[in-house]
């Protein structure tokens, strides 16, 4: 127990020393060794804290085309390169009885397929496509997201305000600037990266592409299953309670487009600001749990969208079937 | 102070407060929720995971409001 509450505190412990109810010995001497290192490692290795950017860092653009590359579009074409890859590795030497990587993926799959079947009942198997895609793609986004690299190599550029000085290292013959933590005075030049990978989900962009498609194809399923009866949802002049509800259908319909985006981006991107700052404030240490968090989040995430989806689905295929629908 | 630093001021204090007491709200309907599951489960443990299903979707719901909270601190800040 005192172990675990050791884990706990270890954030908010600061140069004061002991909080009440530590107060074993051992785990003073822990919370003293951490604060030191804490405090070395903040006053030695300072980190640069990235500029925080809502729009992606273009990264180049095909001159042909007209078409600005962003850092957010690359890491979502790695994610697609990573799937497509891995489909091609797992299923190009199918066996009757799996074994290793199929074993797995045979498995993953089993448990998506029996949560979509248990949500939409005999109509999963046809959801399930749609529903497990989007699952996995912001799985392996979310989480290749956190692998380094993403957010910290890129181009310099100078800042616009504040920013950071610039060492240039040689490695190989090959030149290299690394950003320093020291920040620039008040008239001097500062500089910031504009990483060649960005997590996907922190692009607006890649959130609302993907609640496009659940709710464009959420009406689509809902059509084939009650046909042209399917809008008498959004227009009824049966009773004068249909035209108010009506109305109210329509908006609840583009709401799921809105709060479907915002929540992807709004989770990944503070997720990653949360990242940074905490890096910034205290270095290496006290990232390292909340990379955890940060994993769990990108899971949350990728779980949340698909089973709104296959709820959604499911509820659009049943008539009057809209009491429990809020967005 | 010139009057670009106190739209500044006011932008920054105006996104902090809509996402300070956008927060409230949803905090207190997550907790609800996840106290109402664990009581839930506490007494019918053989319906776990579909007590935590629904959970999730709920706490998704509730959520969504906090999100539009920071909608509004985004727009605010940025645009």
């Amino acid at each position: 127990m005192d172990e675990l509450m050791s884990d706990a505190m270890e954030p908010v412990m600061g140069e004061e020393g002991c909080l009440p109810g530590c107060m074993t010995g051992k785990g003073c001497l822990i919370y003293i060794v951490v604060v030191v290192i804490a405090a070395f490692l903040t006053s030695k290795f300072p980190v640069a804290l990235p500029e925080i950017a809502l729009p992606a860092e273009p990264v180049f653009t095909l001159p042909a085309l007209g078409f600005t590359v962003t850092n957010t579009l690359l890491a979502t074409w790695l994610t697609m390169l990573i799937l497509i890859v891995g489909s091609i590795l797992v299923t190009r030497n199918l066996k009757m009885v799996p074994g290793g990587l199929q074993n797995l993926v045979e498995w993953g799959m089993g448990v998506l397929l029996g949560l979509t079947e248990s949500v939409a009942s005999e109509r999963g198997r046809k959801f399930f496509p749609l529903v497990a895609t989007i699952f996995i793609f912001l799985l392996i986004s979310n989480w290749t997201g956190l692998l380094p690299g993403f957010a910290t190599v890129g181009t310099i550029h100078e800042a616009h305000h504040g920013g950071y000085e610039v060492q240039q290292i040689s490695v190989l013959g090959a030149n290299i600037n690394l950003l320093q933590g020291q920040e620039v005075g008040e008239h001097e030049t500062g500089f910031t990266v504009f990483s060649f990978l960005r997590s996907a989900a922190t692009d607006l962009n890649t959130g609302l592409a993907l609640a496009l498609i659940s709710v464009v194809m959420t009406q689509v399923v809902g059509v084939q299953a009650q046909g042209l009866r399917y809008f008498s949802k959004f227009l009824s002049f049966k009773d004068v309670m249909g035209l108010i509800v009506g109305p109210l259908e329509l908006v609840s319909e583009l709401g799921k487009i809105i709060s479907f985006t915002f929540r992807l981006f709004g989770n990944i991107f503070a997720g990653e600001v949360l990242l940074a700052v905490l890096a910034f404030i205290i270095p290496y240490l006290v990232s390292v749990p909340f990379m955890g968090l940060e994993l769990f989040v990108g899971l949350m995430q990728a779980f949340v969208f698909a089973m709104l989806t296959l709820v959604f689905m499911s509820m659009a295929t049943v008539g009057h079937g809209s009491e429990g629908e809020e967005h | 102070m010139a009057p670009g630093d106190l739209i500044e001021f006011g932008k920054l204090l105006g996104a902090g407060i809509a996402m300070g007491f956008g927060a409230i709200g949803p905090g207190i309907g997550i907790g609800l929720l996840g106290a109402g599951a664990m009581q839930a489960i506490g007494r019918n443990p053989e319906a776990t995971g579909q007590i935590q299903t629904n959970m999730i979707l709920g706490i998704v719901f509730a959520e969504a409001v906090a999100i539009y909270a920071l909608v509004a601190a985004l727009i605010i800040k940025f645009v």
